[in-house]
């Protein structure tokens, strides 16, 4: 039980890592959404998924209620932090769009394309 | 009256699921805990039936379509979600990128099916849902890696962005 | 146990730190929004990690209402920037 939860805990922190180097390293706003969106989410369900793991073995193990309790709550959490990534990235990029943050370098812009017509 | 029970359900089943073990009545909740719910949900589904979902767009009301995108959650989406990961990683590591704006077709008929497909979108491999088109539910998608092939392509299908067939099974639920 | 869950916040801690690296270098507006997003998104994970180690389920409910909250501002810092308020 502890080996899975420390490999789920490794896995997540090393895809937020990756998230926020990805956001220091990239070059413009929608590729540093892709890493901070992707990986960020990715990692951060990892790290809730470890302690949901650890609360319901510790809830099996010796029936300890506020352990349920704990895993059922973290499950809501990962729910909620999933949809509003997804939907708030899609906010942020429309917004740049909007504000005439074009994305560089792009071989093609279908969006701009639209706007300009 | 339909939109009324598809909240109430929801509601009372998260309430539920976040006081579970505070007693014993059915095994698991106090009974002041049931009751504060019941109240608390009737008082919410009714003022968000008075109030929001003039746009047409409330949750479904069939259990099966609840099971189907569970089911879907935890099968290919999450396996998509990692191989997006994957690709993220070696982008990071590496920096190849060569991104660009398309419009996608996403054949997506109601408000609800197009959310779902566009959040799906943004977490799956290399593809970020940028902008829609509310009256053809067309989706602009940002692409972080396209081909030469893809970026002269101009017939772009929702199918085409992912290894599964997600749109079929987002789809299935939510319309 | 306690120590690897330590371990982690002190990651997650230095994670955000270098978020908000990006957050005050900027270069335009958009790019600092995103920063904040992912800085939201750390504090909502130490949060859950912050529930083991204390045993405080409230900590969660917490993070729950805070990722909720944040979403919400995030929407309105996307509509002011997108010109439409």
């Amino acid at each position: 039980m502890e080996a899975v939860v420390l490999i789920c805990l490794v896995i997540g922190l090393l895809f937020n890592s990756l998230g926020i180097i990805g956001i220091l390293r990239f070059p413009d706003v929608y590729t540093r959404l892709h890493a901070s969106t992707k990986a960020t989410t990715f990692g951060s369900i990892f790290v809730s998924l470890s302690v949901i793991v650890y609360a319901a073995a510790r809830f099996a193990g010796d029936g300890d209620r506020p352990m349920l309790s704990l895993a059922l709550h973290v499950l809501v959490a990962m729910f909620v932090l999933a949809f509003t990534n997804a939907a708030g990235a899609h906010a942020i990029a429309r917004a740049a769009h909007r504000s005439g943050t074009l994305p560089s370098p792009s071989v093609r812009d279908d969006l701009n394309e639209e706007a300009g017509s | 009256m339909k939109r009324f029970v598809s909240t109430l359900v929801p509601v009372m089943a998260l309430y539920m699921w976040l006081t579970a073990g505070s007693g014993d009545v059915f095994g698991l909740w106090a009974a002041s805990e049931l009751v504060l719910g019941a109240v608390l949900s009737v008082i919410t589904a009714w003022l968000t039936a008075l109030h929001v979902g003039s746009a047409g767009v409330t949750l479904p009301v069939n259990p099966l379509r609840w099971i189907l995108f569970a089911l879907y959650l935890i099968g290919p989406f999450l396996l998509e979600m990692a191989k997006a990961n994957l690709d993220v990683a070696y982008r990071v590591i590496t920096g190849r990128i060569n991104p660009g704006i398309v419009r996608v077709n996403s054949g997506m008929k109601t408000a609800g099916s197009t959310t779902a497909l566009a959040n799906s979108i943004t977490l799956t491999p290399g593809t970020l849902t940028v902008g829609v088109d509310e009256e053809t539910n067309d989706l602009f998608i940002h692409k972080i890696n396209l081909t030469e092939e893809e970026a002269a392509r101009s017939a772009w299908d929702s199918r085409d962005l992912f290894g599964f067939n997600l749109p079929a099974m987002i789809r299935r639920f939510s319309e | 146990m306690t120590g690897a869950w330590t371990i982690a916040l002190v990651v997650l801690a230095v994670l955000i730190l270098l978020a908000l690296v990006r957050l005050l270098r900027g270069p335009s507006v958009p790019d600092r929004v995103v920063a904040l997003d992912a800085v939201n998104t750390l504090v909502v994970a130490s949060m859950i990690i912050l529930a083991v180690v204390k045993k405080q389920v409230i900590f969660v409910d917490v993070a729950i209402v805070y990722a909720l909250l944040s979403f919400v501002g995030l929407l309105f810092i996307a509509k002011y920037l997108g010109r439409e308020m």
